[in-house]
Formats: structure tokens, sequence, C-alpha cells
């Protein structure tokens, strides 16, 4: 599926809460399915720096398509991640780079981070384009 | 209790607590952080721009002289309330931060190489950063007064630190981080009877509890107006005026001179050596509204509402299974640092956020504290006066709420 159509997915799932609390739950239950880090990737290079949790991303490429793996102290922070690598891995290099990125804005999650967490999307964001970057350097 | 009386009538005083938040009556417990702003002051802030606009101390028309009256008005509200000896002990900044700044920038001129200033585990980073400017431009190294389980300084350890290399100890009144009330009137005793100035951080005190200056003997007492119900921007600066008139001046500017030539500048007499540039006039006159509006309600009044919020709160808070308080010195003001099991602290911030209760949660710009402890973080609640224990009762719901969905 196309980054665009999977965020357009995300976006319809979570339109289906009506309440903050309904859609939180469903982020929390997202994160437990985050494919996680392996122990050697979860290190201090890996760690994303803004987040007021920790999270650590790590990407390898796998017949040019990039998969991203994550993990995080935080389960709404999983939450969040969950979503990222669900629109971003198993895509080509090109296409995540010029992927739009407006789902988040779209199920209104940024109006519920302040502006460090907000920081600390941003960050996750620019760390997965950088991966898609090196990538379709290397590809 | 005259507060519990009155509360309808304090909270009516202050339009933000009537805000909603996903429908919800918004819980305002980050007071640390910043208390929220009565009526009072903002009309203050709004009146001086209507009727009063000027800038100050050099206009000879009527109205720099009544904004210069005002404004003088305020350090005199100041003065008194501190109890500090003269106006010219009086100088306002932009906050503790900045009046930290101005002091340890001064410091520059009194320390060498192989000096010693102590700080304390408790503090926040505003009053560990500029000091270790400090030690970077003279090579004056710094000691760390280290703290117990309880979150309490260890006062021993601090006598042991002591010796006559030591030029300066700076440590916070009260802990931002954890609540404790430091034993300053011993460390300020102490650190005089070896030669060394004392500066105290007390923006965490000030709120809360009355201050005087002269009892404690210290040299330097910085806070911030908007603890104190007043606006941002504004902070306060004592000193000594031995010491005062010793540190060179933080900003050349407007204002801070006395005669200028291309050849020599003399410097004018305190506080407007320290005061370089147009100032913050209708903050610094809408904190001495603040103030009137804290006096009016009485510190006495507001420390013993507040312990009877920070008792009740605590007692509640560790009914809940798993909670863990940080911080757990009987000498402390209205701040509760906890964590809940495994739970981490942004999670439990980010859902009761939604539930309108708005806490502080991470390291609190104190990672020492963190590091100490071995957390990434915690769940901090800070009350002020107009809080009410029906709203510490809607934040246990929540967290019961909260730790639901997340376990």
């Amino acid at each position: 599926m196309k980054i665009k159509d999977i965020q357009n997915q995300i976006v319809e799932e979570f339109d289906i809460f009506d309440s903050w609390m309904d859609k939180y739950e469903y982020l929390i239950e997202l994160g437990k399915s985050v494919p996680i880090i392996s122990p050697s990737n979860k290190k201090d290079d890996n760690i994303i720096k803004g987040c007021q949790s920790k999270v650590w991303l790590h990407a390898d490429s796998d017949n040019g398509f990039v998969k991203f793996y994550a993990d995080s102290d935080a389960v709404i922070t999983k939450g969040i991640i969950s979503l990222l690598i669900r629109a971003f891995s198993n895509q080509k290099p090109k296409d995540i780079i010029e992927a739009k990125m407006d789902f988040i804005d779209k199920i209104g999650l940024r109006q519920h981070l302040s502006p460090n967490r907000a920081n600390g999307l941003n960050n996750m964001i620019k760390k997965i384009k950088f991966y898609a970057i090196a990538f379709s350097k290397t590809d | 209790m005259n507060i519990l009386k009155n509360i309808e009538s304090i909270r009516n005083d202050f339009p933000i607590l009537s805000t909603k938040v996903n429908g919800n009556q918004l819980v305002y417990f980050d007071n640390a952080a910043t208390s929220q702003t009565p009526n009072c002051v903002i009309d203050s802030i709004s009146d001086y721009y209507k009727t009063l606009n000027s800038n100050i101390h050099r206009g000879v028309h009527k109205l720099s002289q009544l904004a210069t009256e005002k404004y003088e008005n305020s350090r005199k509200k100041f003065k008194e309330h501190l109890n500090a000896n003269c106006t010219s002990e009086i100088i306002f900044t932009s906050g503790t931060t900045h009046s930290i700044n101005l002091v340890s920038n001064g410091f520059i001129e009194f320390l060498n190489e192989g000096d010693e200033i102590i700080v304390s585990q408790l503090e926040h980073h505003s009053n560990i950063v500029p000091w270790q400017m400090l030690c970077e431009k003279t090579g004056a190294v710094m000691k760390v007064i280290p703290m117990n389980e309880q979150g309490e300084l260890k006062v021993s350890e601090f006598l042991k630190l002591l010796n006559n290399k030591t030029k300066i100890v700076f440590i916070n009144h009260v802990s931002n981080a954890l609540g404790t009330i430091n034993p300053i009137e011993t460390v300020i005793e102490k650190s005089h009877a070896i030669g060394a100035a004392v500066l105290i951080d007390g923006a965490q005190a000030a709120p809360h509890f009355e201050i005087d200056v002269k009892k404690l003997n210290v040299d330097f007492y910085v806070f911030s107006a908007h603890k104190l119900c007043g606006p941002t921007g504004v902070g306060i600066l004592y000193g000594k005026k031995e010491w005062l008139e010793k540190l060179p001046p933080y900003q050349g500017g407007g204002e801070m001179i006395d005669e200028v030539s291309f050849e020599k500048t003399t410097y004018a007499e305190l506080p407007n050596k320290f005061e370089a540039g147009t100032p913050n006039i209708a903050g610094v006159i809408a904190s001495g509204i603040g103030l009137d509006y804290i006096n009016s309600i009485g510190l006495k009044n507001i420390k013993e509402y507040e312990d009877y919020l920070l008792d009740y709160a605590t007692s509640k808070l560790k009914e809940i299974e798993g909670v863990k308080v940080y911080g757990e010195s009987k000498n402390k003001t209205s701040v509760i640092s906890f964590n809940i099991g495994e739970i981490h602290p942004y999670d439990i911030g980010s859902l009761i956020d939604n539930l309108g209760i708005a806490v502080r949660t991470g390291q609190h710009c104190a990672q020492p504290i963190m590091d100490y402890f071995n957390i990434p973080g915690t769940i901090r609640i800070s009350f002020c006066f107009y809080n009410t224990i029906e709203e510490i009762d809607f934040l246990v719901k929540a967290l019961k709420k909260a730790i639901k969905m997340l376990s």
C-alpha cells in the first residue's frame, strides 16, 4: 500500500473514536505491535533527541525497501512511533523522502502535543527521512 | 482557615481558572513553574499602557514622572516585603536566571584559579550552569553538597566542603523538583564564618512563606515575580549594599551611567547601575500589584492552607498502589514529585492532560536529582492557594483511570 493510502487509513481508524481517551487507548494498543529494535541496536547513537521519553529508532534495507525498528520507555510514545512505522516501513527510500506527513495533524495528535513534545515528533520524522536518504544513496 | 472560607472569591480573581480543557474544568497543578495571574495584575498591565506608558527616569513630562513614581514604588514594596535596608538593595531583572547570571558574572572579578565555589545537588539547572561558566572563565572549582534519600542536603558534608578557598555558596531555599526546604540559615552562618558569600535562589520559596533578608543575613536573594502572581519577565535581585557596590555592572547602556565620554564612563549609583536600558516598566509595576495581592491574602495563611493541601494530597496519593514519592523531608513546601510503578511519567502526564489536569513531567531542569534516584523523571504536582481539595480528589480519580489504561 502507498504511504498516502496508509495515512488515510490511519485517519479513518481514529475517526471512529469520539473521545480523546478512546483515541489514546487505541494508540497504547498500537504501541504493542511496534517492530522492536534488536538489543544490539538499542544504543545511545540510535536515541532520538528532543523526546521526554527515550525513543530508539533503527532501520535496515531489504531488497530496496526500508524497514524500521523502534522502542520507547513510554507507551504513548511507542504508540506514536508505531503509526510512523506503519506509514513508512516497507517503502522505497524515494517514496519516504517525498512523502507528505499530514495524518498526524489530521487525527489531531499534534494539538495534543506540547511544543517540546511536538519537537520530539518532528525529530522522529526527521530521523526516518534521514534513514531513507541514506538508503537512497546506497541502493 | 481564612483561605478555605474565601476560596470561591479567591478563585474568581483568576480568570484562567474557569478555562475548560476537553470539556473538563482546568485543574492547574503546575504552580512551581508559574502561578496564575489575578485580575488586578492583568488590569495593571492594561492600565499602564492605556494611561501611563512612557519611559522612566528621564522624561520631564507628567507621564514619565508618574510612571517613574509607580516603578519606584514597586521597588519600595519589594524592599519592605523582604525587610531590606534600603531600596537600592533591590534590583529588577528579567527573572531568577537573569539575577543569578548578574551575580555569577560579577564574581569573575573576585575569583582566581583554584578558588572554590559550592553548589548543592538539589539545584535547578539555572543555579548550576551560570556558575559552571564562571568556573570555565576563572579556573575556580565547583564542589557539590550531596543529598540523602529523603531529598535533604547533608549538612555535615557541606561543613567538610567549606575551607578558606571557598568564595561563594549558592543553593536554593526550596528545591523546585522535590519541595525540600533547605537549612539556609545554617548554610549562611557557616559560610560567613569562613568569609564566603552566599546566594540563595528563592524562586520556589518566595511564593510560599515570608522572607526576611536582614534576619537571614544573606548576601544575595533572588526570585521571579511570575511565581508570585505577577507577570513573566520580572525578576528580583536582593543584594547587600556593600556587595552590590563591589559587583561590576552586568550590562552597559543607558540609565546605568553617570557620565559618558569616549575616554571614560562613570557608572550610576545603585540600583540604576544594574538596570541598563529601558526596563520592563509595566511588568515591574504589575509585579508590585501581584505582591500586594499575595500580601492581602497573607503568606502565613498561604503557608497554612498549602500545607493542608500538601498533607491531604500526599496521603491520598500514597493510597494508590505503586506510588513512590520522591523527596520526603518533613520540611517541605507544596510540591509532590512522584512516579507510579514502572509507568513512565510522560504517559501519565499525557493522559491526565486530556482530562484537563496540568502537571509537569520530566526532569524539572534538575537532572542531577533524577540521576541520584536513577529515574527518567517524575510527575510533579505543585499547589497554589487557589487549589482545592476537590481538585486533588479529581486528580486521584484521573490517575486511577490513567493507570488502568496503561497497565
